[in-house]
C-alpha cells in the first residue's frame, strides 16, 4: 500500500487559512489501512480543526466525504457536488489522489492533509516499513525475494558494507541490515551462490531518475 | 600488468612489506593543513591516502588534497566514495585525478551522510563500491568507459578495495572480497584491527579460497589515545570490533600514559600482522594523529 502520515494540525490550518468553506475529502483505500486518510481520519480531522478555528475566532464550514479510491476519476466523481460547493478541498489522499483531484476539478483549491511517505507494508500493527521504491526494473528474483535498492540504506547490489552488525545497520538499530536479511533467506533457499555473481551497475532509466513516468497500455487504450 | 603502475604497485609487487597512511583534508581551503600532515609522513610511508569527505562531512576534495600531497613528493591514494558523485561524475573525476598524475585509488561506499554535519542532503549510490572497482578496472584494462567508449589516454590506476572482517555476516565476508578482487581489486585495506584472533580467522578463509595469491592485503591499524577512544570505537563506530581486553589494558595505565600504551600496543599488532601469511603491508590510520606514524613506523621496524 501507499503509506502515509498525517501532517500536524499547525502546519494544516496555515495552508486552510483563507478559505471559510472547506471539503476534507477521505480516501477509502490505502491511506485507510494506514490510519491517515480513512473516514474515520477525516471525521477527527474536521473535529481538531474546528476546535482549532473556534480557539482563533475563525469562522469555518467543514464537510467531511469520503470515497473508494481518490486516485480513480470513477469514485472522484461521486464527490464532485461536494468539491463545487466548497472553496477548497483538502484531500487526505496520497500525492497521486491529492493531484487526481487537481486534475479533474481545475478551479478548486486543492491541498494536501497528509505527507505520502512510501510504499510499503504494515509490519505489525501500527508500524509500517518501506518495501518497494518502484524503480521500475524488479531485482527480487536475484536477492530472495527482499529488495536492497529500497532496505539498504545505500542502495548495495553487491553484497553489505562494513557498517552490519548483529544484523542491524549502521544508520540506525531500528534498521534491519537488508543484506543480512538477503543472505539468511537465500542461505535458507539454498541459493547462496546468488551472491558471488558481479550484479552490474543498475539501469535507473525506468526509475524517477529517467524523468516523470509514463505506462501505456496499448490493448487497453479505448 | 607486468609494468608498475604506482610506487605502491611497485612495492608489493616486489614483495616489500608496504606502509600506507592516511591524511584527512581539511575543513577548509587552507591547503597548509595538508602540506604540514605531508611534511610528517614524508619518508615514513610508501603512499598516503586522502579521505573523501569522511564521515559524511564537508572538507576539500579528496582529487585536490591528492594534487597538494603529489607537489610534495608523496605518492597519494585517493579515496573515492560513491555517496556523492553519480557514474559520470565519478568517471569523470578518475579522469582529470589520473591527468594530474594520481595512479592510485581506493573504491568505497562511504559513510551514510545521516552520520554527518548535512544529514538532509539528498545521497547518490548511482553505483556501489564493487562497480566502481569494475569501472575503474575497464577503463585502465580496456580503455573503456563504462558507455564503452573508447577513451584517448585511458587511466591507469592502481585499484584498491576496503574490506572489513569484523563486520557481520561474518561468513559473507569473504565471499564478498573475493567478488572485490574478481571485480578488480589489486589490493584491499582492512578496517583497523584490533581483533587479531578475528582478524587471523578471515585471512584463514580468504587463503583457503586462495584469495591471499590474487590480492595485496593491508591490515588496518589505527593507534588508540586514551580508554575513552577505544570505548568509544567498539560502542559508537560502525563495523568496529574492540575486545575488552583491550579497553581494559588502555584503562589499566594511568590517563598521561595512554597514549603511549596505544603506540605499544599499535605497534605490536602491526608485528603480529607481518608474521601473518598473505598480510603485504599496513595502513596506518592515525585520525588527526599524523606526527605519530613516523613513531609507529620506527617502533614496528619497517622503514628504515
Amino acid at each position: 500500500m501507499i503509506v502515509g502520515e498525517q501532517k500536524p494540525i499547525p502546519e494544516i490550518m496555515k495552508t486552510i487559512e483563507p478559505y471559510k468553506k472547506l471539503l476534507i475529502l477521505g480516501c477509502g483505500t490505502c491511506v485507510k489501512t494506514c490510519f491517515a486518510g480513512g473516514e474515520d481520519e477525516v471525521a477527527t480531522l474536521a473535529s481538531a480543526l474546528r476546535l482549532a478555528c473556534k480557539q482563533q475566532d475563525k469562522e469555518i464550514q467543514i464537510q467531511e466525504v469520503t470515497v473508494e479510491r481518490q486516485c480513480e476519476n470513477e469514485f472522484i466523481k461521486e464527490a464532485a457536488n461536494a468539491v463545487k460547493e466548497n472553496e477548497a478541498v483538502l484531500s487526505l489522499a496520497c500525492g497521486a489522489g491529492v493531484q487526481a483531484i487537481v486534475r479533474l476539478f481545475p478551479k478548486s483549491p486543492v491541498l494536501p492533509g497528509i505527507n505520502t511517505t512510501f510504499i510499503g507494508i504494515q509490519e505489525s500493527h501500527g508500524v509500517f516499513i518501506e518495501e518497494c521504491q518502484g524503480c521500475g526494473n524488479c531485482g527480487l528474483a536475484t536477492f530472495g525475494g527482499i529488495c536492497p535498492v529500497t532496505r539498504c540504506s545505500k542502495k548495495l547490489l553487491n553484497g553489505p558494507c562494513g557498517g552490519s552488525k548483529d544484523g542491524k545497520c549502521e544508520v540506525s538499530k531500528d534498521i534491519d541490515c537488508a543484506w543480512q536479511l538477503i543472505i539468511d533467506r537465500l542461505k535458507t533457499l539454498g541459493q547462496l551462490d546468488n551472491l558471488k555473481k558481479y550484479i552490474p551497475p543498475k539501469n535507473w532509466r525506468t526509475s524517477i531518475s529517467g524523468g516523470p513516468r509514463k505506462l501505456i497500455r496499448e490493448d487497453h487504450i479505448i | 600488468m607486468s609494468q608498475s603502475i604506482s610506487k605502491l604497485h611497485q612495492i608489493l609487487s616486489t614483495g616489500e612489506f608496504a606502509v600506507t597512511s592516511e591524511c584527512g583534508p581539511p575543513r577548509g581551503a587552507n591547503k597548509n593543513v595538508i602540506l604540514k600532515k605531508a611534511e610528517l609522513l614524508k619518508g615514513k610511508v610508501h603512499a598516503v591516502n586522502v579521505t573523501d569527505n569522511q564521515t559524511a562531512i564537508v572538507r576539500m576534495s579528496s582529487i585536490s588534497a591528492c594534487i597538494h600531497l603529489l607537489n610534495t613528493g608523496l605518492e597519494p591514494v585517493m579515496q573515492m566514495v560513491v555517496r556523492d558523485r553519480n557514474r559520470i561524475a565519478l568517471q569523470s573525476d578518475i579522469l582529470g585525478a589520473y591527468s594530474h598524475g594520481i595512479r592510485n585509488i581506493l573504491c568505497l561506499s562511504g559513510d551514510h551522510q545521516t552520520f554527518g554535519s548535512q544529514p538532509d542532503a539528498l545521497n547518490v549510490f548511482d553505483i556501489d563500491s564493487m562497480n566502481l572497482i569494475r569501472t575503474v578496472k575497464d577503463m585502465r584494462d580496456e580503455g573503456k568507459d563504462m558507455s564503452g567508449f573508447a577513451l584517448d589516454d585511458p587511466p591507469r590506476m592502481f585499484i584498491g578495495a576496503a574490506a572489513n572482517p569484523f563486520a557481520d555476516p561474518f561468513d559473507y565476508r569473504v565471499i564478498r572480497l573475493g567478488k572485490k578482487i574478481n571485480a578488480g581489486a589489486d589490493f584491499i585495506q582492512t578496517q583497523c584491527i584490533y581483533n587479531i584472533d578475528r582478524f587471523k580467522a578471515w585471512m584463514h578463509m580468504a587463503q583457503e579460497e586462495g584469495l591471499t595469491e590474487k590480492v595485496y592485503i593491508l591490515g588496518g591499524v589505527t593507534p588508540l589515545k586514551s580508554a575513552a577512544m577505544a570505548k568509544y570505537m567498539k560502542n559508537k563506530v560502525a563495523g568496529m570490533d574492540v575486545p575488552d581486553a583491550l579497553i581494559q589494558r588502555m584503562s589499566s595505565v594511568p590517563k598521561e600514559k595512554a597514549s603511549e600504551e596505544g603506540i605499544n600496543i599499535c605497534i605490536e599488532t602491526i608485528q603480529q600482522l607481518r608474521e601473518i601469511k598473505g598480510v603485504h603491508g599496513v595502513h596506518i590510520m592515525a585520525i588527526e594523529w599524523e606526527e605519530k606514524v613516523a613513531e609507529i613506523v620506527r617502533g614496528a621496524g619497517l622503514i628504515k
